[in-house]
């Protein structure tokens, strides 16, 4: 337990005039504009819109920028700002099949109908560091493609029912929703995606390398990563009609995993499902990992990895939740702290009082 | 017959626009601008002033399965009606009220007989335009990428 201490509004309020002036750093080089930030630190843009969870470049930037590049400071303050906003309402369900893709292989298929298509990507690069004035490479030649549908890889092997389906939406059901109603278990897998998709993304990487490790292994297969621009479109009840808000980044990865069947169903490749707001590649492939990992119990499979317990995932994935729970340790605890002080002099004294009598005792 | 037959128009005209409520949604504000002022004085109301809030985007499970909600976006709203009694709305991604006030403006001109046409030719025909070429250009960069795969053949016939 904290209490509310008097004495510091001095001290603090100077001590925030020092952040601002070491955030500002040294004043003969030039400040960070938000433009810059988000432009040229856009992987970072994307961490802090997919974990603050609001779509929105421009507030990511500066919030990077006010929280001196603490992402999880940064994810803090966009989470603080959309409590500020009314909500509208929820879109239409995102349609990814029609992704203008800027970024989409498959580690399954070699020759998948639309190509593949590696984007801009770190992959292949020999983690050299550059020298830092150096100049842009010249621009590729670009080439003239016709681009034809690019199907998930998910509907190529549902075509031979190699492949479970997606679970199918409940008209009657609306999706569950943690920023409204409390988190309870057993979770349904919508709630899950939600946590998710929001969630620590070294704490879902975390959690997919063990699954990979063994800790609730599922045979992951990279079915299919996909990164582009798609389409927002929202019911508007004064209109009657969905309207298009314009084109929001996400990466969405699908993982194959090793087969399951029963006594009525042939045997099926079953899925795990990442979706993250902006660029932000390795969220989305951890998401489906643990993801699928989290569907242990519906599977039948033994449920005994940490990446398998809902309840342990869900409760720890959320940074902000953390962040506020280990860092409230630094406030004032002087009377707890009082308290263990008094017991631990008690027992001391009885201990040593003890100590002396069996000492005078053997004497 | 006749009744299925005005609901494909009705259909189709809420097509229409709702294509054009996308090109006023990725046009730039400077666009939106350039093609009203150069359409001269527009009487025009708010009905509902810009206004900033959220809307939460939802995904589908796999991809194509049940819904959940990934996360929100910031989103900017307006309304206004114009002399010739039409009103034109917007909802736009983002937080820029002055532009969502243009955008409804375009609305409200968009749905007018006298105006359409204006609209369709200074603004919506040069917005895809651009958005069309852009979106070329960043195809073909993106597909410079693109992976030719060839087998290696093993063995000696």
């Amino acid at each position: 337990m904290y209490v509310a201490v008097k004495g510091g509004e001095r001290a603090i309020a100077n001590a925030h005039k020092l952040l601002a002036h070491e955030r500002r750093g040294d004043e003969s080089v030039p400040e960070l504009t938000v433009p810059q930030i988000e432009g040229q630190l856009a992987l970072a843009v994307a961490r802090v819109m997919a974990e603050g969870s609001l779509y929105d470049r421009e507030l990511a930037a500066l919030a990077i920028k006010q929280a001196w590049g603490d992402l999880i400071e940064a994810i803090f303050l966009v989470r603080a700002y959309r409590t500020t906003l009314p909500r509208f309402g929820a879109s239409e369900p995102l349609d990814t099949a029609r992704m203008e893709i800027r970024r989409r292989i498959s580690a399954t298929f070699k020759d998948l109908p639309g190509g593949q298509i590696l984007g801009p990507t770190f992959d292949y690069t020999h983690r050299l560091l550059e020298e830092p004035a150096a100049p842009l490479p010249p621009e590729q030649a670009p080439r003239e493609t016709d681009r034809e549908p690019t199907p998930r890889v998910t509907d190529i092997l549902a075509g031979e029912a190699l492949i479970e389906p997606s679970p199918e939406a409940d008209p009657s059901d609306r999706p569950g929703d943690i920023t409204r109603d409390p988190l309870t278990f057993p979770a349904s897998r919508d709630v899950r995606l939600q946590n998710l998709s929001r969630a620590d993304e070294g704490f879902l990487l975390a959690l997919g390398y063990s699954t990979q490790r063994g800790y609730g292994r599922n045979h992951p297969f990279a079915g299919e990563i996909r990164l582009g621009e798609v389409e927002v479109e929202f019911f508007a009840e004064e209109l009657g009609f969905a309207v298009p808000l314009g084109a929001i980044t996400v990466t969405e990865c699908q993982t194959v995993n090793q087969f399951k069947g029963s006594d009525t169903e042939p045997p099926q490749f079953t899925r795990g499902y990442g979706l993250a707001f902006g660029h932000s590649e390795r969220k989305a492939m951890s998401m489906a990992l643990v993801d699928r990992a989290l569907r242990a119990g519906e599977l039948g499979e033994e449920a005994r990895a940490p990446a398998q317990d809902e309840e342990f995932v869900l409760s720890h994935s959320d940074n902000v939740q953390a962040t506020g729970f280990v860092e409230h340790l630094k406030l004032p605890h002087y009377v707890d702290f009082q308290s263990e002080l008094g017991l631990l002099r008690q027992i001391r004294a009885s201990f040593e009082g003890g100590a002396d009598a069996s000492k005078d005792g053997a004497e | 017959m006749a009744s299925s037959g005005s609901t494909q128009i009705i259909d189709a005209e809420i097509e229409t626009r709702r294509a054009a409520m996308a090109t006023f949604a990725a046009a730039n504000a400077a666009e939106l601008r350039g093609a009203l002022e150069s359409m001269g004085s527009i009487d025009a109301v708010e009905i509902r002033k810009p206004e900033t809030g959220l809307v939460m985007i939802r995904g589908r499970i796999g991809g194509d399965g049940a819904p959940f909600n990934v996360g929100e976006a910031t989103v900017t709203r307006c309304a206004v009606r114009i002399a010739s009694g039409e009103t034109g709305f917007s909802y736009l991604l983002g937080r820029d009220q002055e532009k969502a006030r243009l955008a409804a403006l375009c609305d409200a001109l968009w749905q007018s007989r006298d105006r359409r046409a204006q609209i369709e030719t200074l603004l919506i025909a040069p917005v895809r335009e651009r958005l069309a070429k852009a979106r070329d250009e960043a195809r073909a960069k993106t597909d410079a990428t693109r992976v030719d795969f060839f087998t290696l053949v093993r063995g000696e016939d």
